[in-house]
């Protein structure tokens, strides 16, 4: 390894080395295949997807808030953001149990980011929504049902 | 290369609020075109957002985060006038990298 | 909002959400929370964003920006233009909306020929340039003021025809605008009607458009939003830019008059 690869690595504070090459535009597309979980992403089972994220059955906390509108007027855009009030919480994951794959999507949080993401998800169908957290090395998770509704004509 | 993002970067008391749009279809890989062929998977897997050297957020994507995808996250640490670089690679390896001033 | 929830949009509520017997509010008042939550961030930037460039970019036969493309305001005046429209422009001898002016300008100034336009699909070559620019510029007139000018003899006489056409019933359905955007308080399945004969119908839905849709992803200007109506109605789309748009347009405005600009929109 050489002095530059290995001041990055320090200056990343862990994280891998794949995100810094991405920043850098040097990364190529084997490369961001094995860094993406892909048996989380393919997983179409629950349990399976909790699995591959090494999340076994994580437990439901107070401290996960999942904010989501009760209606979706459109199952193309449905707004979700997560907040934990769980310290030293690390991971942010938004699982959607009626998709075809549970994963939507999965978010690393470096010491000194906030644990409060917001996205924007698609949902085939009203379903159960989950904001699964890892935090000081253990899984939490908070959940809501979502309805989505079929869209009219016009706006 | 893909499109650029929109990138919005406000500092208040110290926490930094990242707000980013992206440009991307984010086919789902589940859809059929007009003469009935499934139109091929076509998602941002990975994003990365920096402030200075620090990376601030990692990200994986699958197919079901909505096309343009909007995202919203906040750090601490940042200053205004300092950049913020958010990046990400898509499924094909298509890649974008965009930078706002912190305001 | 909870007188408008028929008993017709409740079932088709309940039909989501076996078993459970909904109230009536919960149902409007979910649909008001995640309009909320999507005016957080609105994809329609992104075409703002490239809609800047493409304005101060030198394009056409002649090599030519649109900075000098007088929207009313004067050459090259973005800001506030698009709450003024549409407007009599005396260089042309015709009343223009927003998009009917740029073309006129893409024309004059840069040589690109109205044909890409009447010609062409939403949201591919030209097309998609003019979605960006329209963007962008409405962009420019974001929390102002409705703010028509009705004292040329041709805004009037362009109201009255918009006028006519809004209230116009024809085709297999017998349909015009007004079936559906004539009275207070109609709905389709848990979409409100903005009643757009009135002041605050039309300011709601004249200020809104154009906008982002999330059902498809796409930017739809007032010309595109407009032509749906036709199609919907089971009438021929008229011809972008043609009078009759304008003349809707000037119909709706006026009425919008004093209302709050709100776009680029986001609808669902």
């Amino acid at each position: 390894m050489d002095q530059s690869r290995r001041n990055t690595l320090k200056a990343s504070g862990g994280l891998s080395l794949f995100s810094l090459l991405v920043a850098a535009g040097m990364v190529k597309p084997g490369v961001a295949e094995a860094a993406w979980n892909k048996a989380a992403f393919d997983a179409k089972k629950m349990d399976a997807a909790l699995a591959a994220l090494g999340a076994g059955s994580p437990a439901e906390s107070a401290e996960v808030q999942l904010t989501a509108p009760d209606i979706a007027e459109n199952g193309a855009v449905v707004p979700v953001g997560v907040v934990s009030n769980l310290p030293n919480t690390e991971e942010v994951a938004i699982l959607v149990e009626k998709n075809p794959n549970m994963l939507a999507a999965r978010f690393m949080l470096p010491a000194g980011t906030e644990a409060a993401v917001q996205t924007r998800i698609k949902m085939g169908q009203t379903s159960d929504v989950y904001a699964v957290v890892k935090a000081g090395g253990k899984f939490y998770m908070a959940k809501k049902e979502i309805k989505v509704t079929l869209g009219g004509c016009g706006g | 290369m893909g499109n650029p993002m929109r990138i919005r970067a406000a500092e208040k008391d110290g926490v930094t609020e990242v707000k980013v749009l992206m440009n991307h279809e984010m086919e789902t890989g589940q859809r059929k075109d007009s003469s009935g062929n499934l139109i091929p998977a076509h998602f941002i897997s990975e994003l990365t957002a920096k402030h200075g050297d620090k990376v601030v957020l990692q990200a994986e994507f699958g197919p079901s985060v909505s096309k343009n995808p909007f995202l919203s996250f906040k750090f601490k640490g940042g200053a205004k006038g300092d950049k913020v670089v958010v990046s990400w690679i898509d499924n094909k390896g298509d890649t974008r990298s965009d930078e706002a001033t912190i305001g | 909002m909870k007188k408008r929830l028929t008993l017709a949009a409740l079932a088709i509520v309940a039909a989501f959400t076996a078993p459970a017997a909904m109230a009536e509010g919960s149902a409007a008042d979910g649909i008001a929370q995640y309009r909320a939550m999507l005016a957080e961030g609105n994809p329609s930037e992104l075409w703002e964003l490239a809609g800047e460039d493409i304005w101060k970019e030198k394009r056409g036969p002649k090599q030519a920006s649109l900075e000098q493309c007088d929207l009313g305001k004067g050459p090259g005046v973005v800001k506030g233009a698009s709450a003024a429209l549409p407007r009599y422009f005396k260089d042309t001898g015709r009343v223009q909306d927003l998009e009917s002016r740029l073309m006129s300008c893409m024309e004059t100034l840069q040589g690109i020929a109205p044909e890409n336009f009447v010609k062409g699909k939403w949201g591919k070559g030209e097309m998609e340039k003019m979605e960006q620019i329209v963007a962008y510029v409405v962009g420019q007139s974001r929390d102002m003021k409705v703010n028509v000018d009705m004292s040329a003899p041709q805004m009037k006489k362009m109201y009255a025809l918009g006028k006519e056409a809004f209230f116009y019933r024809a085709g297999p359905m017998d349909f015009a605008c007004a079936t559906c955007h004539g009275q207070d308080d109609k709905r389709i399945r848990l979409q409100d009607l903005p009643n757009l004969t009135k002041h605050e119908g039309a300011a709601a839905g004249w200020g809104s458009w154009p906008a982002y849709r999330v059902s498809n992803g796409q930017f739809w200007t007032m010309q595109h939003r407009l032509n749906d109506c036709y199609r919907q109605q089971r009438f021929p789309e008229p011809i972008y830019g043609s009078d009759v748009t304008i003349a809707l347009s000037v119909y709706m405005a006026k009425t919008a008059n004093g209302g709050t600009v709100m776009t680029p929109g986001i609808k669902r």
